[in-house]
Order: C-alpha cells, then sequence, then structure tokens
C-alpha cells in the first residue's frame, strides 16, 4: 500500500504504545507485521518478559499520524495482545535508554 | 489417563465439535493425521485435487451453515496452494478450521523438503495462527481455534502441526470441552438512546446492510425494524439476501455494478444506518463522495471497522442481530411517507435494467430462468467476473446464507469448489454455480471430486471465452486497448465435463435453451450447462474505478463500445 506523501511524513508527534502479551515465539511477528503492511515505521521496539515468563511487555515508539487509531485497533484485536496502554511522546522507557544508542 | 497421539487427539477432538466433512488431500507431513482420520467413525473425508479447492469446499461448507468449515493440507506446497482460500476466508469473515502438516520440528528452519514459513506466511490472513509445539498443547489449540473463528468477527484459523508432534504419544486426564463461540458483547444502552434518537431525528433515512447481517442471523430484526421506522436499505455484494430482494423495502446492490436508485438514494439521504458492512471500495465509490449530505451511524461487532473508511455520528460495537433487536422498543413507528415516496419514484424512474431478461440466451434471461426453476430453496455459488455481477443484480435472491461468492478477495476459481462444499453440507439442495470460463479454468480439476462425490451441484457456464470484466475495462478506460483477455483457443468444456465422468448439456446446440435449461437443472446429480455468451456483453451500470457512485455509466457507452 502506498500511503500519499506527507500522510506518514506530515506530524511528526512521537507517540509510546505499552502492551502485554503472550510470551511465546510469534507474538513480536504478529504485532510488527501489523505496522510493517501499513507502511508505519516503528521507531523503537523493546520487549522483555514479565515476571514468571508466561507474559512480556513490549514498549513500541512511533510518529503518530491519523492512521494511529486505526492500527491500535487492529493491535487490539490480535488474539495474543492482552493490554493496549498509549503514552505521550518522551516516556521515560526510552529516554532512559538513550545512552545506549549513542553514534 | 488418556493416551493418544497428537494425530489421534486432533481427530478426536474434531469429531468432539461435530465435524461430519473434512476436505483436504494427504502428503509427506500430514500422513500421521491421515492415517487417524482413517480410523475415524462419523468423519467423512473428501479428497480434493488442489489444496485451494479444499480450502473453498470448506468455505462452502462454512458460508452455508454457519459453522467453521474444515480442511487439511500438508507442508510446503500444500500450504502454499491453501493460503489464497484462507485469504479469501479472511476478507469474507468465513470461519475455517485449517490443519496443515509441517515438516518435523527438529527440521524446521534447516530448508527441509516441502519445508516452508506456513506460520509466518500465514500471520496476514488468518484470524488467529498456531504452530504446535507439543502433542499436549493439542488439547488447548484446537478447542480454541473452533471457538476463535467462530466467534466475533468469524474468520480462518490455521494450525500447523509438525509431523513429530502428530506422532507424540502424550497421556491427559480428560478430554477438553468443545470451543463454542462466545456470546457476543452486551449493548451499551447509551449508544442505543443516541442511534434511536438518530433513527427518530431523521428525515431521509437508509439502512446499508453487509455481510454482517447475515454473519448475525439479523435478517428478521433488521426487516421488523426496517418496516416499523420506514427505512429503505441497500445492500453489499455480501449482504444480498440480507432482506428479500422483492420486498418493497429493498433498493437493491449499492456500489460499482449497484441498482441505480440504490447510488442515487444514497446521494440524497441524511442518515447512513450501516450494519455489519465496512464500506469497502467497491460498495462505497470514492468514500469522500459517498452519502455526502449523511450522518453515518454505524453497528458492527469488529471495534476495529468504526470509523475506519467513515467517521461514523454514532458507533456501536455489538451484535449486529442484538442491537436491531434493542432499538426496536426504542424506535417509534413512522410511516415516513414523503422520504419512501421519493424512494418508490427513485425506485421506478431508475430501476436497475435487465435488458434482455426474458431471453435465456442473453445472460440477465438465463440467470432468471435458472432462478424460477431452482426456487427459494437452491443455493447458488458463483466465481468472480461478470457472470458473478449480473447474478448479483439479476438473481431474485429471497434469504440469507443462499449465496455464496467471493467478495473482498474477489478469487477467480472460488465458485465450483465452493458449490460442492455447500452441496455436501446440504444434500437435500440443489446447487448452482454460476462461473464463467476463466474462472472455471482456474479450478477445473475439481470436476473430478464433483464426479467423484455425485453431489447435486449444476454448473452454469456462461462462456464468452474472455475474461469479460478485464475486457470491459480495457473497453470503457484503457482507450478500448484490448490486450490478453481473448481465450483464442476454443475449449470444449462440454468434452471436458464428459471427460471428467460428469453429464453436459449445451445451451447453443439450436434447440429450444430454456427447455434444454430447466432439464438440466431438474436432472439427478451434478452436470455441466454450457451457455455461450456474446464477447461484447458488458456489465451495467458501472462506477469508473475511483470515482463516485453518482457517475454511473450505463448503456449507452456500451452502444459506443459496440459500434
Amino acid at each position: 500500500m502506498n500511503w500519499p506523501a506527507g500522510e506518514a511524513e506530515g506530524r511528526r508527534r512521537p507517540a509510546v504504545l505499552e502492551l502485554t502479551v503472550h510470551n511465546h515465539p510469534g507474538v513480536m511477528s504478529h504485532i510488527c507485521g501489523l505496522f510493517a503492511r501499513r507502511a508505519y515505521n516503528l521507531e523503537g521496539i523493546l520487549c522483555l518478559p514479565l515476571p514468571g515468563g508466561a507474559r512480556s511487555r513490549i514498549w513500541l515508539r512511533l510518529d503518530e499520524d491519523r492512521r494511529l487509531d486505526q492500527v491500535v485497533s487492529q493491535v487490539q484485536k490480535l488474539q495474543d495482545v492482552l493490554a493496549v496502554k498509549r503514552h505521550g511522546a518522551g516516556h521515560e522507557v526510552f529516554s532512559d535508554l538513550e545512552r545506549f544508542f549513542q553514534d | 489417563m488418556l493416551q493418544g497421539t497428537g494425530a489421534q487427539i486432533i481427530i478426536h477432538l474434531l469429531e468432539r465439535q461435530g465435524v461430519r466433512l473434512i476436505a483436504g488431500i494427504p502428503g509427506g507431513s500430514n500422513l500421521p493425521l491421515y492415517d487417524a482420520l482413517a480410523q475415524s467413525r462419523s468423519i467423512r473425508h473428501v479428497l480434493a485435487r488442489h489444496e485451494q479447492a479444499a480450502g473453498f469446499m470448506a468455505q462452502g461448507m462454512a458460508r452455508s451453515t454457519g459453522r467453521p468449515g474444515v480442511c487439511f493440507a500438508t507442508s510446503g506446497p500444500g500450504a502454499t496452494n491453501l493460503l489464497t482460500a484462507v485469504a479469501d476466508a479472511k476478507l469474507d469473515s468465513v470461519p475455517l478450521v485449517c490443519i496443515t502438516g509441517q515438516v518435523p520440528s527438529a527440521l524446521i528452519g534447516t530448508d527441509a523438503f516441502q519445508e516452508v514459513d506456513t506460520y509466518g506466511m500465514s500471520i496476514p490472513v488468518t484470524k488467529h495462527n498456531y504452530l504446535v509445539r507439543s502433542a499436549r498443547d493439542l488439547l488447548r489449540v484446537i478447542p480454541e481455534a473452533f471457538r476463535l473463528a467462530a466467534s466475533g468477527r468469524p474468520g480462518p484459523v490455521l494450525i500447523d502441526v509438525p509431523k513429530d508432534v502428530q506422532q507424540q504419544s502424550v497421556e491427559f486426564p480428560a478430554w477438553p470441552e468443545p470451543g463454542r463461540p462466545e456470546p457476543p458483547p452486551e449493548v451499551p444502552a447509551g449508544e442505543l438512546g443516541r442511534a434511536a434518537d438518530w433513527i427518530r431525528a431523521a428525515e431521509r433515512p437508509i439502512l446499508y446492510l453487509g455481510g454482517g447481517v447475515i454473519q448475525s442471523g439479523a435478517d428478521a430484526p433488521v426487516l421488523r425494524l426496517a418496516e416499523k421506522a420506514g427505512l429503505p436499505a441497500v445492500t453489499s455484494l455480501m449482504g444480498l439476501g440480507a432482506v428479500p430482494a422483492e420486498h418493497d423495502c429493498n433498493l437493491g446492490l449499492l456500489g460499482m455494478h449497484g441498482a441505480p436508485c440504490a447510488n442515487l438514494a444514497l446521494e440524497e439521504c441524511d442518515l447512513l444506518i450501516a450494519a455489519g458492512a465496512r464500506f469497502d471500495d467497491r460498495a462505497t465509490g470514492r468514500p469522500e463522495a459517498f452519502c455526502p449530505r449523511a450522518a453515518i451511524l454505524h453497528i458492527d461487532i469488529d471495534p476495529g471497522e468504526l470509523g475506519k473508511i467513515k467517521s461514523p455520528r454514532v458507533a456501536i460495537a455489538g451484535d449486529v442481530a442484538r442491537v436491531f433487536e434493542a432499538l426496536l422498543p426504542r424506535v417509534l413507528r413512522n410511516p415516513r411517507r414523503e422520504w419512501l415516496e421519493r424512494v418508490a419514484q427513485l425506485k421506478a424512474r431508475h430501476p436497475l435494467a435487465l435488458p434482455g431478461g426474458e431471453d435465456p440466451r442473453q445472460p440477465y434471461g438465463l440467470i432468471r430462468r435458472a432462478a424460477a426453476v431452482l426456487g427459494p430453496e437452491a443455493i447458488i455459488a458463483t466465481d468472480v467476473g461478470q457472470h458473478q455481477m449480473w447474478t448479483a443484480q439479476a438473481y431474485p435472491w429471497p434469504r440469507p446464507r443462499q449465496w455464496l461468492t467471493s467478495g473482498g478477495l474477489g478469487t477467480m476459481g472460488f465458485g465450483l469448489p465452493a458449490a460442492l462444499g455447500a452441496a455436501l453440507a446440504h444434500p437435500g439442495r440443489t446447487v448452482a454455480c454460476f462461473t464463467g470460463d476463466g474462472s472455471l479454468l482456474m479450478n477445473i480439476q475439481e470436476l473430478a471430486t464433483l464426479a467423484d462425490e455425485g453431489a447435486n451441484v449444476k454448473i452454469i457456464l456462461m462462456n464468452n471465452r474472455s475474461l469479460g470484466l478485464v475486457r470491459q475495462q480495457q473497453e470503457l478506460f484503457y482507450g478500448r486497448r484490448v490486450f490478453a483477455v481473448d481465450c483464442s483457443q476454443r475449449v470444449d468444456f462440454l468434452r471436458i465435463a464428459r471427460g471428467f465422468g460428469l453429464g453436459a448439456h449445451d445451451l447453443g446446440d439450436g434447440m429450444d435453451p430454456g427447455a434444454t435449461l430447466e432439464r438440466a437443472l431438474r436432472s439427478r446429480g451434478p452436470c455441466l450447462i454450457h451457455a455461450p455468451i456474446d464477447t461484447r456483453e458488458m456489465v451495467y451500470p458501472m462506477v469508473p474505478p475511483g470515482a463516485a457512485n453518482k457517475d454511473m455509466l450505463g448503456g449507452e457507452t456500451h452502444e459506443l463500445a459496440r459500434r
């Protein structure tokens, strides 16, 4: 799908999504695939298991555009996604990591 | 303790689900499963000749009954062949449970013989999918797959089972309960009140009914609300049969090849009540120009559909049947005389024209005559192309679950195996499959399955020796540069059908075609009915792709193209 120019680049407002998911091979592929096939770039992905190991937490950083509501509703439909929360830009989960991402 | 191999567990769980028919093809990686299936007393296997057709047979069973259809395929090419039918089920929200064999776990990722990443490839075309890693997991996965396939917005679920998991023997304490659809969510009362307010305040409301009305069995409450509140209705391709075609409130099919009165009424409406419909581009035309004067009230079981294409004033995420039942007491009786008179006027002035409707040598006449012989109990499948649109337009749809067609994916080759699946699920009924020469050739090997099964499928082949709907677009929108659509090889379909062991009838043999058609449709068992169609025939009206629905091309362009 080709999105019109400016659709993805227009307003660059970063957003952060917090997902609680089942922890098994394939979950990441379901989630990333939803974004990839809409040509919606994920700027940051962070995933670790929650205590106990049956569930994981995934943090996604992305640029908010008007497709985001639709993508989030599609993410919520995935059987392995248990919860989705939206946060504004600059959530500390990514800002704390910035020191690992210096060129 | 109970004990069994993975394959035995799968088959027993399918029996417990009440599955009676499975379409599929065996191969190296699902042989343990087939060995277990051979021992089943209650499940009958139908050997397809291509896995895509096995998928479409399962769809024919599912679309005509509302219960999940089941199909089997082996790893590698078996799975890739199946994927088209799975994608088709995803786009039309058809419940399927597809079980594929996979190479043994230890070989996954080694480019083993007939290994492909079935799990990875099926992610975007399934509602959910599994790669099963132990036989014990099947006790959870199989019932869950049936529950997911049939709950909420139905869809296909694929279960990939490595060969060693099929062979692994495990002990377990008890059989799990069969997977059943979850009860639909409660209807939010606040939204209901707002919806009723909008319906009360509207002067020119229209119901836009999609496949969800049929999925949820909402046809009765929808009709009651339409009659009580004076609501005319248009239907999408998937919604045909949601209201009886001959009912006063029915304006017919909307969209690209819809009834002019339906598209024109939508231009005037001030409230569009979309139910179980998803604003597909073939239905809406250019979305910004669709229902330009209307507020939208959108009811759908899938929250992801609400606001996807058009922003609704009121959005209700719920089961269409429940929502309409809950709306009935809240909506006042309203004869809405002025609007219904205007709608009747539009129907009288801009009806769907069916030229040649009395002549069985022409598309509309053939369909109308077949419908008169087949009666209201028959199930109708189509392939994809001109014949599909003609049938959608001209068939007098009396009821839901009668119409099996590939809507969203538009897969040529759907018709014959889907008709066969429906016939096997309804042994007492006649199933007619309207098809074209292009579509039939895409799954023609299933004539062998049809002959094997002796199922009551009448194939009505509308043969224009051309890929007609593509040709039509070239004629209308590509400067009449007709290219790569004419089948110069004159295939003798009558001999082909007979070669597969089927009866064949030719409506072009100079005898009375109406009488031949009637005799063939009333005969017992399967047959092919060959109907030659003029290559220059077009489907009208037609909204050019990307245009607004009010800009329909009519027959006058057709006349130009003929000259």
